[in-house]
């Protein structure tokens, strides 16, 4: 999570009401969630009454308006994931961080999400922590996976495979995130 | 500044690489899409870049990192050419050896090669890959020839050749009468006819027009259009280059749900590209045509994958659709004319203008022409994405491309066209998959999502699963949709949890006629067909759980019994460690016993047994045992 200004992410798009969304996403990516801070700059800055602020950031899921755990677990409950067990992830999620249904955890480690599908359906059931992509998941593996974070707070565990990598301009050097 | 000017100047840039690549000498593909990489593949690339370094061969080993493949369930995939060696599941740790016997020398290392699950031989070509040989890879062999990061090795395969035809030879309505009569139709679920689309958009009045690419591929087990985008962005932007020339529009819009990050870089990339080479921007290779592209972000909403949807969060609005009866070609993105297509079908143009309509229209039905791609995945032996001529037999891609069914167990149906699709029994697969055949048989072709379903699906449990979904991600704005699928939701609940009374069919099936006809958008108006179909053809399961109290599949927990089977249990004591709500009791060596009233029938135990101990029970019947 970074500490970029909301100014320095509304850049150059005063008065560009339909960027609204765009602008939002960026907000989350840096911060996490939302702010009310943040969504009354935005309203000023692109022009947008508060209210449309709002009515976007509670329509769109990507969106938060609440502060997301340090930890952040994505299941993937699309239908290959389905048919493959993802409830059984869902489960062990909430039994294992005391949730009902995801969420964040009180002392604010993590935050279990759903996701209808990540589009990796072959290698499913798929969880995602911190951007790192778990495959061919199991109850026993989120699990481990889930204890050694806590244990480390480190987000790596087991065999779980780095984050996804981009591509820089050289075309070729692929570069961690 | 590499900007190319002239068709000339592009011609002569495509040669120049194209002879480059073919003096190049052995060159190392690896797939780096979302699903290798998941399986470690980024390891894998950084294993093979340190290796060829360490061996002195970076300058004469190519390394190729391509988009997906498509094979996924076999990642991370290498392939060496020009010895023409396919080598699957590589670990970073393998990559010393196969630069060393498979590069350096010309040896096969078999313990890397994909076994075939029909012969359990070991082969060494893709070619004799039985996933890949019954598939007619028209689109998907791209992805395996180009890095999606560089736009060279695009140019290398003729990219951008078809735009410079167009753009010469080509008047606009010209490629509009090509594309019609190739057939194409919409690839993302409607199946519109593309051509068609066009001309209307071309006829609407107005100067300032747009197209759109959909890449908001919202199907659950759906991943054909992240494939195509992540491993050949060019291919759409080359393709919507060539619509905007026909409908007279000079910007567009690729927009791309948040859950593709790999995508939403690699077209940004490929923009980037395309505009340092002057192919977007203004008077492109020198023809006085202009034509820009942005990408704008999904933000997560299913919904937003609905054309007036899409366009509505393009302006900064929530994603609720509007009623159609004005199309979206003649009011559109920001009221003006607008032509939105999917993302397979404008990566479709660019090989119809090259290759001609008759080409396109050779494959394929009478109503539906050339090859789709389809997402196989579910309890299928092969999974991934499979391209096929349409008219291919559902058979045929389920049991010899996808290998049929795993673990000895019985394949009951297959789901397709996600959400706004059907559930299609087994004693249909003979039906050809085109657009009309399958939605005569109640369900869809759809975007292409195929998910294979076994004995262990409970048809009644896909039903409540799929209404779950479109409750979720209704926009809530009108009443039969908001409503009406929340209704349906509960009857099946009811159903599924044991409280199900024969009257409630008939009022489902009220229910789901009445969502049908006056929800206001495909969502609502679709909504009802996993219920519909699983009545027509699974009718049986849902009598067994309303009359009976049993669930045949073993899936729905107020139905199920979880029973330690004693003959089986060691006493290992696993399972007691597993269970969440220390259900399980027992003595160590002895067999072990589930509480039934604490046990919540969430199967954690029984994912862990390896002895298949503990069976699942409903309604008196053993379902089967884990």
């Amino acid at each position: 999570m970074s500490h970029v200004s909301v100014e320095t992410i509304l850049g150059e798009r005063r008065s560009q009401p339909h960027q609204l969304l765009e602008v939002l996403q960026d907000i989350q990516e840096a911060h996490g969630y939302i702010s009310k801070e943040a969504a009354t700059a935005v309203s000023r800055y692109l022009g947008v009454p508060l209210i449309e602020v709002y009515r976007a950031a509670s329509f769109y899921k990507a969106l938060s308006l609440e502060p997301r755990g340090k930890h952040v677990i994505t299941l993937c409950m699309g239908t290959a994931c389905h048919v493959r067990g993802s409830n059984l992830l869902l489960d062990q999620a909430n039994s294992q961080l005391g949730m009902d249904n995801g969420g964040t955890t009180k002392d604010g480690l993590f935050t279990v999400e759903r996701v209808n599908c990540l589009g990796a359906c072959a290698i499913g059931p798929v969880t995602v922590l911190n951007g790192v992509y778990n495959h061919h998941m199991t109850s026993a593996k989120l699990s481990s996976l889930i204890d050694s974070v806590r244990k480390a707070e480190v987000p790596q565990a087991g065999d779980a495979a780095p984050a996804l990598q981009y591509r820089d301009k050289d075309y070729g050097i692929p570069k961690r995130e | 500044m590499p900007r190319v000017n002239a068709i000339g100047e592009l011609s002569a840039l495509q040669e120049r690489l194209r002879a480059g690549r073919a003096e190049a000498g052995t060159i190392l593909t690896v797939c780096g899409g979302t699903g290798c990489q998941a399986s470690r593949s980024g390891a894998v690339i950084d294993a093979v870049r340190d290796e060829l370094e360490r061996q002195g061969l970076s300058d004469s080993v190519t390394l190729r990192i391509t988009g997906c493949q498509g094979f996924c369930e076999q990642g991370p995939i290498m392939v060496i050419d020009p010895s023409n060696v396919f080598y699957c599941h590589i670990e970073p740790e393998d990559v010393g050896e196969i630069i060393s016997r498979s590069v350096r020398g010309n040896e096969v290392i078999d313990r890397l090669l994909y076994t075939d699950p029909a012969t359990g031989k070991k082969v060494q070509t893709e070619e004799e890959i039985s996933f890949y040989r019954a598939q007619d890879r028209v689109l998907l062999s791209q992805n395996r020839q180009i890095d999606p990061c560089a736009i060279e090795d695009y140019f290398a395969i003729d990219g951008y050749g078809a735009l410079a035809r167009v753009l010469t030879e080509y008047a606009p309505e010209a490629v509009i009468t090509e594309i019609s009569a190739s057939g194409l139709r919409g690839r993302g679920g409607g199946g519109f006819p593309t051509g068609r689309k066009w001309a209307d958009c071309r006829a609407a009045p107005g100067d300032e027009k747009y197209v759109i690419c959909n890449a908001d591929e919202g199907d659950p087990g759906a991943y054909m259009d992240r494939s195509v985008l992540e491993g050949n962005p060019h291919a759409v932007l080359e393709g919507m280059s060539i619509g905007a020339w026909a409908v007279g529009a000079e910007r567009g819009y690729v927009y791309v749900r948040k859950e593709y990050p790999l995508a939403v870089d690699h077209t940004r990339k490929a923009i980037a590209q395309a505009r340092e080479f002057g192919l977007l921007g203004e008077n492109i290779l020198g023809s006085g045509f202009n034509f820009d592209v942005d990408v704008a972000r999904g933000g997560g909403a299913f919904i937003c994958g609905e054309s007036t949807a899409l366009m509505a969060s393009i302006e900064g609005k929530v994603g609720e659709p509007r009623p159609k009866d004005v199309h979206a070609v003649e009011d559109g993105l920001w009221h003006r004319p607008t032509t939105l297509n999917n993302v397979e079908t404008w990566a479709n143009i660019p090989s119809i203008i090259k290759n001609g309509a008759a080409w396109f229209a050779s494959k394929g039905t009478e109503g539906s022409k050339g090859t789709k791609i389809f997402a196989l995945t579910g309890q299928v032996r092969n999974t991934g994405l499979v391209e096929v001529a349409m008219g291919t037999p559902l058979r045929k891609i389920i049991f010899d491309i996808g290998g049929g069914a795993i673990n000895g167990r019985a394949i009951k149906a297959v789901q397709t066209g996600g959400p706004s699709g059907g559930c299609l029994p087994t004693d249909l697969f003979d039906l050809a998959v085109d657009f009309d055949t399958l939605a005569q048989a109640g369900s869809m072709v759809g975007s292409g999502g195929m998910v294979v379903m076994d004995e262990k699906t409970c048809m009644v449990d896909v039903a409540k699963y799929f209404l779950a979904f479109l409750l979720d991600e209704s926009c809530g704005k009108c009443v039969p949709c908001r409503i009406g699928i929340d209704r349906m939701l509960e009857i099946v609940t009811d159903i599924s949890e044991g409280r199900g009374t024969p009257e409630q069919i008939p009022l489902l099936e009220e229910l789901a006629e009445t969502v049908r006809e006056t929800s206001l958008c495909a969502l609502g108006k679709t909504a009802p067909n996993p219920v519909i179909s699983t009545l027509r053809y699974f009718r049986e399961e849902y009598l067994a759980h309303i009359t009976e109290k049993r669930c045949p599949a073993g899936v729905c927990r107020e139905m199920i019994e979880y029973v330690i089977d004693e003959e089986k249990c060691t006493g290992c004591g696993v399972c007691m460690r597993a269970c969440p709500y220390e259900a399980i009791s027992g003595t160590k060596k002895e067999p072990h016993v589930i509480d039934p009233l604490a046990c919540r029938k969430c199967g954690i135990c029984s994912d862990g047994c390896v002895f298949e101990a503990i069976t699942v029970h409903s309604g008196g019947v053993l379902c089967y045992s884990m």
